[in-house]
C-alpha cells in the first residue's frame, strides 16, 4: 500500500508532508512520556525514548516479514500499526511506524520520497490513532479482563486498516493525478482492505494475547488492568477435573483419538476466542457494510449513468464490454462487503452460543483460568 | 565502517557522487523527485530528459545500468496497478488494437508509471551512492530532529538483529516439524510474533542500561560535524536545477 511519487500531486503532498511533520513532533513528545512510563523507577524518559523506540521500530519492521499463510498458497503479513498502537502506546506507535516507513522509503525506495507525507499520514497516522482510540473505548466499555483486551485488539485492528483505506480515498479526492472516479476507488479500496483487516485483526489479537499472557506488564493498552496478586486457597480443584475427563476419553476410544482431540481442541479454542471477538465487531462491520457503501454505490451509479449517458450520444456499440465492466465491478465489491458482513455476523452468532455453551458446561471453573492461551484442564 | 554495516543497497565506490556530503545529495533528489513530480504529464519528453539526468547521475557515480533496473523492480506492484487504469478510468474512449481504452486513464497510467519510475530511480541511486550511517547524519544536519534521528539509527542497527531472531525461531519451528500451512497455524505463528516483540522490547531496556552506564545522557556526540562547501553545494544541485530548467520548459512550452 506504499503510495509511490506521482500518484498524489505536489500540493496535496507537501500539505500531508506538513500534517505528517507535525504528528510526528508531537508524537516525539508523547512517546517521551509513554516509554518513560514504563520505567519502575523514576526517569526522566528522553534517553529511554531512542533505544526502546527504536527497537520496536525494528521489530515492526521485522515483524513485516513474517509470512501468514492464508490459502493456496497466498500469505499475507502483518501491516502493524494497531498492533504498535496496542502494544507500546498511540505516539509511539506512530513514531515507530513513521521511522519504519522513513526508512523503506529512503533506503529501499519503497514508496516515494514526496508521498512519504500521504504514506505516513495515511498508514501511521489514521491506522494508529484509529486503532488505538477504538482500543481504549472498548477496554473502558468491555469488562476489565484479559479477554476483553483481545477483543478490543481484535475490533481496533479490524476497523483501522478500512479506515486507512478511507484516508487514502481522501486524500486521492484531495489530490489524484488519475480520474478514476471516488465511488469506484472507495469501493475497490475498502473491499479490499476489508479482508485485509480481518487478517490484520485475527493476527493483532492473537499477537497481543500471546504477549499479555507472557508479560501482561509490557503492553500499554492493558495498563491498570492487572489486578493484585492473590493466594488461591483451593489448589485440587484443577488436578480433580483432569482424571475425571481423560479416563472416560479412554474408555470411549481407542487411545489414539484423545491425543488428537487435544490440539484440535486448543485451535478450536482460538477460534472460539476471535469469534467472540467479532461479536462486538459484528454490530459496527454489518452497519458498516450495509451502509456506508449503500450510498457510495449511489454516488458511483450516478457517475457511471453519467458517463454511460455521454458515451451513448457519441458511440454505442463497442462499450458493451466497459458498461458491463462498470456496472460489475463496484457491485462485485459491494457484494463482497455484503458476504462479509453476513460472514462476520455468522460468525459472531456462532461465537456467542459456542462460548455460552462452552460457559455452561464448565461453569465456576471458568473464572479461576487466568492464562489465557494455555490450555486449561476443565476444556479438555 | 565494516561490511557488516552497510546496508545491501549500497555500492561502495570513490566516484564524485559518492564523495559528496549526504545532505547534499538528500536535499538533490528531493527537490529532484518534487519537481518531476509537479511536471505536467502532458509534456512527455520532459521525462524522457529526466531518464536522461537519471543515467548521467548514475553513469558518473558508476552505478551500472543492470543494478539500477534490477532495484527498480520494486515497483512493480504499481506497474500492475497503472496497467489497469486504463480500463477503469471514465472520459472519451480510444481504440488500440480491438480495446477500447479511456484517453484519461492511459494518460494517469503513463504519469504514474513516469513519476513513479523516476522517484525510485532517484532514491535507488542516492541509496547506493550513500552509506547508511551518512545518510541518517544527513537527515540530522538538514534538521531533522535529533531524537528521530537516534530512533532511525537504533531501527536500523538492530534491524538485522532482530530479523536474525526471527529466523531463528523459523528453524526452532521447522526443526520442531511445524509448517505454517494455513489459518489454523496463526496462532503458532503470533506467539512467535509476541515472543518476537519481548525480546525485542526486552533488549531494548538492555541496550538503554547498557548505554546509560557508558554515561548516555539522551543525546548522540556529533563526532564528525562535516560541512559542504560551496562547490559541494553547487554539484549536487546541478541535478535539480537542470530538471527545473526542464520543468520549466515543460510548462510553458
Amino acid at each position: 500500500m506504499h503510495v509511490p511519487d506521482g500518484f498524489i500531486d505536489a500540493p496535496v503532498s507537501v500539505a500531508t508532508g506538513a500534517v505528517a511533520a507535525a504528528a510526528v513532533a508531537v508524537s516525539l513528545r508523547g512517546a517521551r512520556r509513554e516509554l518513560a512510563g514504563a520505567a519502575q523507577g523514576s526517569g526522566t524518559g528522553a534517553e529511554r525514548t531512542a533505544p526502546l523506540a527504536g527497537l520496536v521500530a525494528a521489530f515492526i519492521f521485522a515483524v513485516q516479514m513474517l509470512n501468514f499463510p492464508v490459502a493456496a498458497g497466498t500469505s499475507g503479513h502483518l501491516l502493524g500499526g494497531a498492533l504498535a498502537a496496542i502494544l507500546v502506546g498511540p505516539y509511539t506507535g506512530v513514531l515507530c511506524v513513521s521511522v519504519v516507513l522513513l526508512m523503506q522509503g529512503v533506503l529501499f525506495a519503497d514508496g516515494g520520497l514526496t508521498a512519504l507525507g500521504v504514506n505516513i499520514t495515511d498508514m501511521a497516522i489514521v491506522t494508529t490513532v484509529v486503532a488505538y482510540a477504538l482500543f481504549r473505548g472498548l477496554v473502558k466499555v468491555l469488562p476489565r479482563r484479559r479477554r476483553s483486551i483481545t477483543v478490543a485488539s481484535f475490533v481496533a485492528a479490524l476497523v483501522s486498516v478500512p479506515a486507512a483505506a478511507v484516508a487514502f480515498t481522501a486524500l486521492y479526492a484531495l489530490g489524484g493525478t488519475a480520474d478514476v472516479p471516488i465511488g469506484k476507488v472507495f469501493t475497490a479500496m475498502v473491499g479490499v482492505h476489508v479482508l485485509i483487516g480481518i487478517g490484520e485483526a485475527a493476527i493483532t489479537a492473537l499477537t497481543v494475547g500471546a504477549v499479555i499472557a507472557v508479560r501482561p506488564d509490557l503492553v500499554y493498552g492493558a495498563r491498570g488492568l492487572t489486578a493484585p496478586l492473590e493466594l488461591r486457597t483451593s489448589p485440587l480443584t484443577a488436578p480433580a477435573g483432569e482424571p475425571a475427563a481423560v479416563p472416560a476419553a479412554l474408555a470411549d476410544e481407542p487411545t489414539a483419538v484423545p491425543t488428537a482431540a487435544a490440539p484440535r481442541r486448543s485451535v478450536r479454542r482460538v477460534w472460539l476466542a476471535g469469534l467472540a471477538a467479532a461479536v462486538v465487531c459484528a454490530g459496527g462491520l454489518s452497519y458498516y457494510a450495509s451502509a456506508s457503501p449503500d450510498g457510495l454505490e449511489k454516488v458511483a451509479h450516478d457517475q457511471g449513468i453519467d458517463a454511460k449517458a455521454k458515451d451513448h450520444a457519441t458511440k454505442d456499440s463497442p462499450l458493451a464490454d466497459y458498461s458491463v465492466k462498470d456496472i460489475t465491478d463496484p457491485r462485485l465489491a459491494g457484494g463482497l462487503a455484503g458476504i462479509i458482513g453476513v460472514g462476520a455476523t455468522l460468525a459472531a452468532g456462532t461465537g456467542v452460543f459456542l462460548v455460552l455453551r462452552r460457559r455452561r458446561s464448565a461453569g465456576p471453573g471458568e473464572a479461576a483460568a487466568p492464562a489465557a492461551e494455555r490450555p486449561t484442564p476443565e476444556q479438555v | 565502517m565494516g561490511a557488516g554495516h552497510a546496508h545491501k543497497l549500497y555500492r561502495h565506490g570513490h566516484s564524485p557522487v559518492h564523495a559528496l556530503p549526504a545532505h547534499c545529495k538528500i536535499a538533490a533528489v528531493f527537490c529532484f523527485v518534487l519537481i518531476v513530480v509537479s511536471t505536467p504529464r502532458a509534456a512527455v519528453w520532459a521525462f524522457g530528459l529526466y531518464a536522461l539526468l537519471i543515467a548521467a547521475a548514475a553513469a558518473t557515480a558508476r552505478v551500472p545500468a543492470r543494478f539500477l533496473l534490477q532495484r527498480l523492480l520494486i515497483e512493480v506492484p504499481f506497474v500492475a496497478f497503472a496497467l489497469l487504469m486504463p480500463f477503469v478510468a471514465e472520459g472519451p474512449r480510444v481504440h488500440v488494437g480491438g480495446l477500447s481504452l479511456s484517453a484519461s486513464g492511459l494518460w494517469g497510467a503513463w504519469n504514474i508509471l513516469a513519476k513513479g519510475t523516476l522517484g525510485v530511480a532517484a532514491s535507488v541511486l542516492l541509496a547506493a551512492t550513500t552509506e547508511l550511517r551518512e545518510l541518517l547524519l544527513g537527515l540530522q544536519r538538514l534538521r531533522m530532529p535529533p531524537l528521530l534521528v537516534q530512533i532511525a539509527s537504533f531501527m536500523i542497527r538492530y534491524g538485522d538483529v532482530i530479523t536474525d531472531e526471527m529466523r531463528r525461531m523459523r528453524i526452532a519451528r521447522l526443526s520442531r516439524g511445524f509448517e505454517a500451512r494455513g489459518l489454523r497455524h496463526w496462532g503458532v505463528l503470533a506467539k512467535s510474533a509476541g515472543a518476537l516483540f519481548i525480546r525485542s522490547y526486552e533488549r531494548g531496556e538492555r541496550v538503554h542500561l547498557a548505554m546509560v552506564s557508558r554515561g548516555y545522557t539522551g543525546t548522540m556526540p556529533v563526532i564528525d560535524a562535516t560541512t559542504a562547501t560551496r562547490t559541494q553545494w553547487t554539484r549536487a544541485a546541478a541535478l535539480p536545477f537542470a530538471a527545473l530548467a526542464v520543468c520549466l520548459l515543460g510548462w510553458t512550452l
